[in-house]
């Protein structure tokens, strides 16, 4: 039987060569769009480096502070200060390390009167235990050389090609940011931008900060990993921070509740420092309504095609019914046929992602992240197929099993 | 083999109602070979597919091989006009895309029969007809005449008790038609096979055993 309807399937693909190109680009490009957006969530949320201890790890985004007041509500929210996360997260009992950086910013510097924009962040010395950044030389700046503020600097390879060309070691040279030499202690790969908590072009002592690190008021411009033991110690760790939080006391009588959260990464990642919505949710969201909407005009596309396809064929439906097929068999036949359809638009879409994941990647479009169509990009792009062919087969599968069969045998 | 008793069909629109067949009342031997008569609007292929159970009478009964047909299900009527019956259309309604060998397979696709027994069935079904040489045309590539042999072979391929022809001969011109219509006496004789045939011409339904004409829906012969 399923020989039966792939061969029908195939002739009737063949016969009408336009509508057969206008499914299957509308199913092949369609499902590579999904396919670049699935390889990329994939590639940000798996690709563990340098934090490889994720499954040890609490991030710790934000921090907000509300209060109710007669003439309104007053909200502060965003990173915390370095203080607040060395005076009271370094201090919890379970973590073992907790790693503290700022968000980056960029400086403008001129190397042979060529500009290069430099992101730079600073950090404490935890960091370097906490993630696993690859050397390629040299070795990070030591917890004295941050205590004594140092001007030492651990620089990403990409900007070792920029600002050194191709100089075998830089270790002990001086590299100008704002305006400051600081001395190379370290040449370590590369992060993607898109992990945003960690990625900088250099990375400096907390203590050369331009900035009032000892200000003790809760909000800056800093973020925190925490390092657990063990996996086991992750919830006690995370109930500790809740715990501390809980007890901080009020900075301003501005505000009466004070919110934050060490999260695992996913959850971190994502955070929107609202506490009434998850960031999860937001991004599920995002990501739903734009798969739907992705879909939503090629399936509607695909379900008038067929339509008018299966109208077509109005004549073979009225004699496989007088011939003995019950409704139910012949709306079984169209959707096999449509699958078969969907899957030979979705080898398209296969084949098309990969080409355009290799321009991508070439042109390097996202700088250390290369893409690639892994099992899971597959597994949800014939996922997507299968979704695909079911929602555009079924209605005109059912309209077409409601004709009646003398009509239908009229119609030719 | 077939009764049909007071059957009715009236078409409604929104504005008009049209008496298609009128107090119908027939009874067909088993091995009978009927044909109906009449001008054209008269009801004729109305009365073959509502034999068929392509449609549904809007009064009267339809009894075929002792079993009332009126209460069943889309499934049931599927299965029993795949194993009980055969149809013969004017425009042959063959699958185009479909080789003559698929075309001639496909009542025994709803059966369960292996492969191998449907080649062999529907090989069978081609010979009597004469197109063993034509398996793997295309119907496109045969005329007309061809195509309603191969359209005779898929209808006796799963060796159905009855047969509806709906003009048969119609779109053949006379050699074609003598041929088609000699397939079908020999069915007839051989097999003993039920046909209930429409036709319009007189000395095709001459050569079948009894002749039934209808007049503006009514029974008139």
């Amino acid at each position: 039987m399923l020989k039966s309807y792939f061969k029908i399937a195939i002739a009737v693909l063949m016969r009408r060569k336009f509508f057969t190109f206008i499914s299957l680009f509308g199913i092949s490009f369609t499902l590579t769009i999904l396919m670049i957006l699935t390889a990329f969530v994939d590639k940000v949320i798996n690709d563990n480096y340098p934090d490889r201890k994720r499954d040890r790890s609490l991030y710790i985004t934000g921090l907000e502070e509300k209060g109710v007041r007669k003439n309104g509500e007053n909200t502060s929210s965003g990173p915390m200060s370095f203080y607040f996360l060395n005076h009271y997260a370094r201090t919890l009992k379970i973590p073992t390390k907790v790693a503290i950086s700022s968000n980056y910013s960029s400086t403008n510097t001129y190397v042979n009167n060529k500009k290069i924009v430099i992101n730079y962040k600073y950090i404490n010395a935890d960091f370097w235990e906490v993630l696993d950044f690859d050397f390629l030389e040299g070795k990070p700046f030591t917890r004295e050389q941050i205590d004594n503020g140092e001007r030492v600097t651990v620089i990403s390879e990409d900007t070792k090609k920029e600002y050194f060309g191709d100089m075998s070691s830089v270790i002990g040279k001086y590299i100008e940011a704002d305006n400051v030499q600081y001395r190379v202690s370290g040449v370590v790969k590369s992060v993607p931008i898109t992990t945003y908590m960690l990625y900088s072009d250099i990375y400096l002592p907390y203590t050369v900060s331009k900035t009032d690190y000892t200000n003790t008021g809760y909000r800056g411009s800093y973020t925190g990993i925490l390092l657990a033991p063990s996996k086991t110690d992750m919830v006690p760790m995370q109930r500790e921070y809740e715990q501390m939080i809980n007890k901080l006391p009020m900075e301003s009588n501005q505000f009466d509740k004070i919110f934050s959260h060490a999260n695992t990464f996913i959850k971190g990642y994502v955070n929107t420092g609202n506490e009434e919505k998850s960031g999860l949710n937001y991004a599920f969201t995002a990501i739903a309504i734009f798969a739907f909407l992705v879909m939503l005009l090629p399936t509607l596309n695909l379900v008038n095609i067929n339509v008018t396809r299966i109208m077509e064929r109005s004549s073979e439906i009225g004699v496989r019914k007088a011939f003995g097929a019950s409704s139910r068999i012949l709306v079984y036949q169209f959707i096999v046929e449509n699958l078969i359809l969907t899957f030979l638009g979705g080898l398209i879409g296969i084949v098309l992602s990969m080409i355009i994941l290799n321009f991508i990647n070439n042109a390097n479009l996202i700088a250390n992240l290369p893409l690639s169509v892994n099992v899971t990009v597959l597994f949800i792009g014939l996922l997507t197929c299968l979704i695909f062919g079911l929602l555009s087969g079924v209605y005109p599968a059912w309209r077409m099993s409601k004709l009646n069969v003398v009509d239908a045998l009229k119609a030719q | 083999m077939i009764h049909l008793k007071n059957i009715q069909k009236v078409y409604r629109t929104d504005t008009i109602e049209t008496l298609a067949l009128n107090s119908i009342n027939l009874e067909i031997a088993k091995g009978e070979f009927l044909s109906v008569m009449g001008p054209s609007g008269c009801g004729k292929s109305t009365l073959l597919n509502i034999m068929g159970l392509l449609d549904a009478p809007t009064k009267g009964d339809i009894k075929i091989d002792d079993q009332k047909t009126g209460h069943l299900s889309d499934k049931q009527l599927a299965r029993f006009r795949n194993k009980k019956l055969g149809f013969i259309f004017q425009s042959y309604h063959l699958i185009n895309d479909l080789k003559v060998m698929d075309n001639v397979e496909l009542p025994l696709l709803y059966r369960s029969s292996s492969e191998k027994k449907r080649r062999q069935l529907a090989l069978e079904a081609l010979a009597k007809v004469g197109l063993s040489n034509r398996v793997k045309h295309f119907p496109t590539q045969l005329s007309g005449g061809q195509k309603q042999r191969v359209a005779i072979a898929r209808a006796i391929v799963g060796t159905p008790e009855i047969i509806l022809a709906d003009e048969p001969t119609g779109n053949l011109d006379s050699a074609m038609g003598n041929e088609v219509m000699d397939i079908l006496l020999q069915l007839n004789r051989t097999e003993g096979t039920t046909i209930v045939m429409v036709t319009h011409d007189e000395n095709m339904a001459k050569k079948t055993h009894r002749l039934v004409r209808l007049f503006d829906g009514s029974q008139v012969q």
